[in-house]
């Protein structure tokens, strides 16, 4: 496990005398984390004069843009600081909270640094958006990234190819570097290892939850959104090996759960926290799914894109905004609660999230054929209020406690 | 969408013969709609027993003329469920669907649906549906319906096909994406049929399908635009929705949806020679005060008290957007019978739903000059996220590029609970009275 948290490239902030402590490193994560107005993000183009171009949940290829100089962003919306004005103007109560923030932060010029925003087919609603941006923000490269359902490679797969092929000429057109093979190659390459180290990270919390707060991880994987990859990839590493090092981390008697539909809309980190003073160790979750949309590695030998393409096609996660073609919907969630030894599953999903709220009673489903208890509330993103939230996770993890197995 | 005597048919006055109270005088188109369809439930309820196999699909985006020429019967569970809505059930069937875990936040249509499944699956005919022989999960403009069919999948077990429409964000047809449609139509459509119906694809067959379905459409936009004129002689909103039943759901492609369009354009054409407004369930429009184009879908479960609300100030939907979700046809597509499975790619990336923002901003704004609309209303339904997300952003577009006021009430679909009707008629008649303000205001 350890080994796998050793950066597999050497970088030189970790070895260096001015090393990150646990504590720096996380304050900067949150910093990453609160910054609205990307200032990491504007820095990085004065430095390098690259273009910048945001995506919002859940998988866009990070590695097209890379290869091509492009700063990919994660967006996932505002927070419970964010102050809605103009954004609540567009839309209904019924409809979910992270258009609102998104339109919020264009508005109010948070977003200027960027030179477009992808929006990757998940939703109506942020399908619905992407044509919003378009009129909102014309001078913005704006593409709906119309991920394919069917998953045969002479069918789904050309056409994803052809989608990826239109964004990298899109990009080229605003100033990126044409997309070569080579580049792309390397940029598989560097969100291999990057990937790796969040797998790895995810495996040292199942085994460890008490040395990996998840309201900690989150953080990281969110600041890790808005850094280049090499940067990212730093950042987790430093992680992984602090905690590793970490004495003071002792395991304490609270259930492990894991949380279940919050891909999408972020709850705020007040909410994380709630649920582990509740008495939960969250041992496997949904957050920032994009570090882990991909299972495992995608190839470097043979033609890169074709290798970007088959690894959505064959690699990707058993995500609600997912085809399920073949297999058994919910089996994945059962496979995640058997390796990481959830107690509980909680489904923890944004009012108003058509993917999440749709699956659940499947998901539901799946989970009581293995018996596993579960829970399920609901949130937005700038939920102030977890005193209710508190006693449904606390009365859930007393209850694991006492009466679950042993 | 499609007429089966849910509510109380529309009953003409003035100069077609008053009917008796609570009796509806049918026209003769209405009368042949109604019998297709009974045939076609007749033909479901007896499926088990004849052996005739049911796919069940989606409206927008359905490929009717494709599984019609399988011989396979399409099942639209749309359409049951707003059935459900209009005849007061789907209220029952949402609260079971709740009580079985599925989210008050999601789309009324599949909880009703999933209520009525769990029911007893008894149609609108008040006849058992067959269990689907397969589901053809036509993606077209509405994530909700991936969802819906993994839903289905789970209760009924049987097999899905999936075709995946490319939705049109920077409005255009591509070729990938046209092609990716062919490929999932060639790859996975066709064969799944041909294992469900026992047969092999005939193309020939199909381009007759399409050949009829083009002659449909040819009728239905004739139609649709009749409301051009002034009075219109049809509400192209709440009537219009009976219009297309018959083109958006199970007949596409059939003698009967050809002479049933070709019935109506005549009595459409009779109604325009003589200078009459359209029929509503009250009676007919004798005096039209506001022209005004709708979009959005229609509340289910007061459709006529809707309706009414508009009739009895006068209004007249000239232009709707809901009328497109099985296809736009008023833009010039005809399925072609010279490209078949092109032609079917092209009908679906097409349906109203599956256009981009701007597009649909531009449809509207387009309504509003070649209609000659006082305004433009948008009823949003809770329940459609796909409708709904970024009609408050179309609401102001549409008014900044056509400078035509718009007006905004809220529904739902088939859920009664989101029907607040004094609500709805306070916001539609100070709409109205500022239409006649504006009115005053340029004539002054």
């Amino acid at each position: 496990m350890s080994a796998d948290l050793a950066p597999r490239e050497p970088h030189s902030e970790s070895a260096e005398s001015g090393a990150p402590t646990l504590t720096t490193l996380v304050a900067r994560a949150e910093e990453l984390y609160r910054d609205y107005r990307l200032e990491a993000v504007r820095q990085w183009k004065a430095r390098t004069g690259g273009l910048a171009v945001g995506y919002l949940p859940i998988y866009v290829p990070r590695e097209l843009l890379a290869a091509q100089g492009v700063l990919p962003v994660g967006l996932m919306g505002g927070r419970d600081d964010l102050e809605i004005i103009k954004g609540d103007a567009y839309y209904q109560s019924y409809i979910c909270h992270i258009p609102r923030s998104t339109i919020e932060l264009g508005l109010n010029g948070s977003l200027d640094c960027l030179d477009g925003l992808l929006f990757p087919a998940i939703c109506d609603v942020i399908r619905n958006l992407s044509g919003m941006w378009r009129m909102l923000f014309p001078g913005q490269l704006v593409r709906y990234l119309d991920v394919p359902q069917n998953f045969a490679p002479e069918i789904g797969g050309r056409f994803w190819r052809h989608e990826l092929e239109a964004l990298a000429s899109d990009l080229a057109a605003r100033g990126a570097r044409p997309l070569e093979p080579e580049a792309l190659r390397a940029a598989i390459a560097a969100y291999n290892v990057n990937r790796a180290l969040v797998r790895a990270l995810y495996a040292l919390r199942r085994e460890q939850p008490w040395k990996v707060p998840t309201s900690e991880l989150y953080v990281v994987l969110r600041a890790s959104l808005v850094l280049p990859v090499e940067e990212s990839t730093a950042m987790l590493a430093d992680y992984g090996r602090l905690v590793l090092a970490e004495e003071g981390r002792r395991p304490m008697d609270q259930a492990r759960v894991l949380l279940s539909g919050s891909f999408c809309e972020q709850p705020p980190l007040g909410l994380i926290k709630t649920l582990e003073r509740a008495g939960c160790y969250i041992v496997d979750d949904d957050f920032v799914q994009i570090h882990r949309y991909l299972r495992g590695d995608i190839p470097l030998a043979g033609d890169p894109l074709d290798n970007l393409v088959r690894a959505f096609l064959d690699d990707g996660i058993a995500s609600p905004t997912r085809y399920i073609a073949d297999g058994v919907k919910g089996e994945e969630l059962r496979q995640r609660s058997r390796e990481s030894a959830a107690e509980g599953v909680l489904f923890c999903a944004p009012s108003f999230c058509d993917p999440a709220l749709l699956d659940q009673p499947m998901l539901v489903e799946a989970v009581e054929r293995d018996a596993i208890p579960w829970t399920a509330f609901k949130y937005s993103e700038n939920s102030g209020q977890f005193q209710v939230i508190r006693e449904q996770a606390g009365t859930f993890a007393d209850a694991i406690k006492l009466w679950s197995g042993a | 969408m499609s007429r089966v005597e849910p509510t109380p048919e529309p009953a003409p006055r003035g100069a077609h013969a008053a009917a008796a109270p609570g009796e509806a005088q049918k026209d003769s188109s209405q009368r042949r709609q109604k019998e297709m369809i009974a045939r076609h439930y007749d033909r479901l309820a007896a499926a088990p027993e004849t052996g005739e196999k049911s796919v069940y699909t989606f409206v927008p985006g359905n490929l009717t003329e494709l599984l019609r020429s399988f011989d396979l019967l399409p099942v639209l569970p749309e359409i049951n469920a707003l059935q459900s809505g209009m005849r007061g059930k789907s209220a029952d069937y949402i609260a079971l669907a709740e009580k079985q875990g599925h989210s008050e936040d999601v789309c009324t249509y599949v909880k009703s649906d999933i209520g009525m499944l769990e029911s007893g699956n008894v149609g609108p005919t008040g006849q058992r549906l067959p269990l689907p022989d397969l589901l053809l999960l036509s993606y077209t403009g509405c994530f909700t319906f991936l969802k819906w069919f993994e839903l289905l999948r789970e209760k009924y077990r049987c097999p899905v096909a999936m075709l995946h429409v490319p939705y049109q964000a920077e409005g255009k047809i591509t070729p990938a994406m046209r092609g990716y449609v062919v490929d999932q139509l060639r790859g996975e459509v066709i064969p799944a049929l041909e294992r469900i119906s026992g047969r092999r694809y005939d193309e020939d067959r199909l381009r007759e399908q399409l050949r009829r379905s083009a002659q449909a459409e040819d009728d239905l936009v004739w139609v649709l635009q009749s409301a051009r004129n002034v009075p219109s002689p049809i509400d192209a909103f709440f009537g219009a929705v009976y219009y297309v039943g018959p083109i958006f759901s199970a007949f596409r492609g059939t003698e009967d949806a050809v002479a049933y369009y070709r019935e109506l354009r005549a009595e459409v054409a009779e109604r325009l020679r003589a200078g009459k407004g359209p029929v509503t369930p009250d009676g007919e429009v004798e005096r039209e005060r506001y022209r005004v184009v709708v979009e959005g879908p229609p509340n289910w479960t007061s459709f006529r008290q809707f309706w009414k609300m508009f009739a009895d100030e006068g209004a007249v939907a000239v232009a709707s957007t809901y009328t497109k979700v099985g296809g736009v046809y008023d833009l010039g597509f005809r399925h072609d019978p010279e490209r078949p499975l092109e032609t079917l790619a092209d009908y679906c990336l097409g349906c109203y739903t599956n256009l981009g923002l701007p597009t649909r901003i531009e449809l509207l704004v387009r309504y509003l000059d070649e209609y000659r609309a006082d305004g433009f209303l948008i009823n949003s339904v809770k329940s459609c996220n796909s409708f709904s997300a970024g009609q408050l952003h179309i609401l102001r577009e549409v008014e900044k590029r056509s400078g035509k006021p718009g007006g905004f009430v809220e529904s739902d679909l088939v859920d009664p609970r989101y029907f607040s009707a004094a609500n709805i008629k306070n916001r539609l008649e100070s709409y109205f009275q500022m239409l006649e303000q504006k009115r005053l205001g340029a004539t002054a």
